[in-house]
């Protein structure tokens, strides 16, 4: 990547050659892509001084010109005209003048052999193909993914413009109503079903710690996740199938733009950079359902509730809740990413990798739970 | 022929899921000529633009663009390959999320210096080339088909590519739009000095923009040469073809 940026600024070195002598403006050697954009700024500065009405562009000594001058030209040309210049363009030899024609504004036109293996051999074998195919290929695309998240961050000229804030908002702010009434509920039903118990004992006020570190600690992670994953794990995954059976990725690539960076990577930042604030809605939402219920079956005030929280809440918690809620929102972009990718032609593959996806997605936020909470807690 | 090759396919033979849909097929297309693959449907036209691509790899055969086999490059010597490539794709291949303004300055913002401004006035200048100047805000979902291919082939000639390479960019354009593209092929040619190798199944098309025809049956490249040779040709499918396009 570095060393194609070298090469492309080694290219923009080559200066337009023109100079500007009374009325006339000579234009030399050739005007193409890379000297267009140069040019036009330089010499709009140059000309900002112009007295005369009128400017001939000479191009008698130009030798070549691709579309990028011929509107580089014809943009200087606009600008002076609305300025009250005069511009003629003099003495162009015939390649380009035919060159300047083609590339202005056009006016609409009027009207094999297979043998089945044994039993264990096959089991080996799809062993082995699960392990290459799917293991290997999503650690390979999550290496990617997280080199390019980190070249985004020093590379901001091929970045995608307002890509990252329209990934949070799809991924993250949408999904705030959808997780805090569920996280809400299910903060309700575990201080209600653990009321009954916890009277038993008399152990009434141990309702807050129970609600608080479920919540914290395990819950309000794991709803956000599930329900992120629902909504965005399949969304991310029929975005990316659709890319590909349209040839939009090809095209991608055709055009020298890396698809990883164009299409995960924003999904990856808009999603990591909302998934924590809204495991900490959750977190309160849920506490707060705790809450009502301990008032409704426990007589615990929330008053009394919010007191005894400070025993409960601890710092470590609210850091696990964020930690767990990165990885899992990396799982989700990940696995989304990787079965639209899969996809096979068609439509009907598009709805295939979505459903997978889905269900891979709650899946390895499940098994991620369990380890983090073996990293965690022991 | 002193003239250059820029593309070689050699032996190229491609199978999918033990079908073979290319079998043993070789052909050279030159500079600055337009060379046009025909072909029924189904018989590896798409295939053998994608092999040229390198975006299927090659199991067997060999492809040389400009020069350079194609299976040894590395990604940046790929990246470069395609900065000198134009590609129109037969479903569109447009960014559906971007505009069609978006769509067509992607290469410009990713790969030139250019100035905003510049850049929007080279993306309207270019729209306007398949007369399309009124589409810049729209999505690619709101265009008509017809113009859905036309804003693809404006995305890609946008950098001035030395070659074009367009998977059926006339399929179910009307008689006048087909003859404004054609009219577009061929100045591009003439005055950019632009290689381009099409697909397309019209005849009036083929025989106002080839010079060179490569016909592809049943798995094998059956003809390859001059457009005039071609028509002459005493080969049955060529006939056939060519008779059935002078009805239209
Ligand atoms: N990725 C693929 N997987 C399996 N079969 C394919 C694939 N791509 C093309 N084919 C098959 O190859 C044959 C040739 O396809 P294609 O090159 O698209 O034909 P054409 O463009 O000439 O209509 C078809 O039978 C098609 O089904
Ligand atoms: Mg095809």
């Amino acid at each position: 990547m570095q060393k194609k940026e070298k090469e492309q600024a080694q290219e923009n070195k080559s200066q337009p050659e023109y100079f500007i002598e009374g009325n006339t403006l000579f234009l030399y050697d050739s005007l193409k892509f890379n000297q267009a954009g140069q040019f036009v700024l330089e010499a709009l500065k140059k000309l900002k001084k112009h007295k005369s009405k009128v400017l001939v562009v000479n191009l008698k000594n130009l030798k070549d010109i691709d579309s990028a001058g011929v509107t580089a030209i014809n943009y200087l040309k606009n600008k002076l005209t609305k300025k009250g210049i005069n511009v003629r363009i003099d003495d162009a030899p015939e390649s380009i003048s035919k060159k300047l024609e083609l590339f202005s504004m056009q006016k609409p036109p009027a009207e094999i052999q297979t043998f089945k293996p044994s039993f264990l051999e096959s089991i080996g074998q799809n062993l082995y193909s699960f392990f290459s195919d799917y293991f290997m290929r999503f650690l390979y695309l999550a290496a990617d993914v997280f080199y390019w998240s980190i070249n985004d961050l020093f590379n901001s000229k091929a970045r995608r413009k307002g890509e990252v804030v329209n990934q949070a908002i799809l991924i993250g702010v949408n999904a705030t109503l959808i997780v805090v009434v569920m996280s809400f509920i299910i903060g309700l039903v575990i201080a209600l079903q653990s009321s009954a118990q916890l009277r038993h004992f008399g152990a009434d006020i141990f309702i807050v710690d129970l609600t608080v570190i479920a919540m914290m600690a395990q819950m309000g992670p794991l709803i956000t996740a599930i329900l992120v994953a629902g909504r965005s794990g399949s969304a991310i995954a029929a975005e990316v199938a659709t890319m590909k059976v349209t040839a939009e990725l090809d095209a991608l690539k055709t055009m020298g733009i890396n698809s990883v960076r164009f299409v995960i990577v924003p999904k990856i930042y808009g999603c990591l950079s909302t998934i924590p604030f809204l495991t900490i809605l959750a977190n309160i939402a849920g506490i707060a359902g705790g809450m009502v219920a301990a008032n409704i079956f426990l007589d615990i005030t929330p008053e009394i509730f919010i007191n005894r929280m400070g025993h409960s809440l601890y710092n470590k918690d609210i850091i696990t809740s964020i930690i767990k809620s990165l990885v899992y929102g990396s799982l989700i972009v990940l696995t989304g990413s990787f079965f639209g990718l899969r996809v096979k032609e068609g439509a009907e593959g598009v709805g295939k990798s979505t459903t997978i996806a889905v269900v891979v997605a709650i899946s390895l936020v499940i098994i991620a739970d369990s380890i983090l909470g073996l990293i965690f807690y022991t | 022929m002193d003239l250059d090759k820029i593309i070689e396919v050699a032996g190229l033979t491609v199978d999918f899921d033990g079908k073979t849909v290319l079998s043993d097929v070789s052909f050279n297309a030159y500079n600055g000529q337009v060379t046009v693959i025909l072909g029924g449907s189904g018989s590896g036209k798409t295939t053998v633009l994608r092999q040229i691509l390198g975006l299927n790899p090659i199991r067997q055969g060999k492809i040389n663009v400009l020069g350079k086999d194609i299976s040894t490059l590395d990604e940046s010597e790929q990246t470069k390959l395609y900065m000198k490539m134009g590609v129109f794709y037969q479903n569109g291949g447009l960014i559906s999320s971007l505009t069609v303004g978006e769509n067509v300055a992607l290469p410009l913002e990713q790969h030139t210096n250019l100035p905003k401004e510049i850049i929007e006035e080279i993306v309207k200048m270019k729209l306007s080339l398949v007369y399309l100047q009124d589409t810049y805000k729209m999505y690619p979902s709101q265009l008509s088909g017809g113009m859905f291919k036309r804003a693809a082939l404006a995305r890609a000639i946008v950098m001035d590519p030395q070659m074009l390479l367009c998977d059926e960019p006339g399929a179910g354009l009307d008689p006048v739009s087909l003859a404004s593209l054609d009219q577009l092929i061929l100045d591009l040619k003439k005055l950019m000095k632009m290689s381009i190798i099409i697909v397309t199944h019209e005849v009036s098309s083929i025989l106002r923009i080839a010079d060179r025809v490569i016909f592809l049956e049943n798995t094998k490249a059956i003809f390859e040469g001059t457009l005039s040779d071609a028509l002459k040709s005493k080969k049955e499918p060529l006939i056939n073809f060519f008779n059935k396009g002078k009805g239209q």
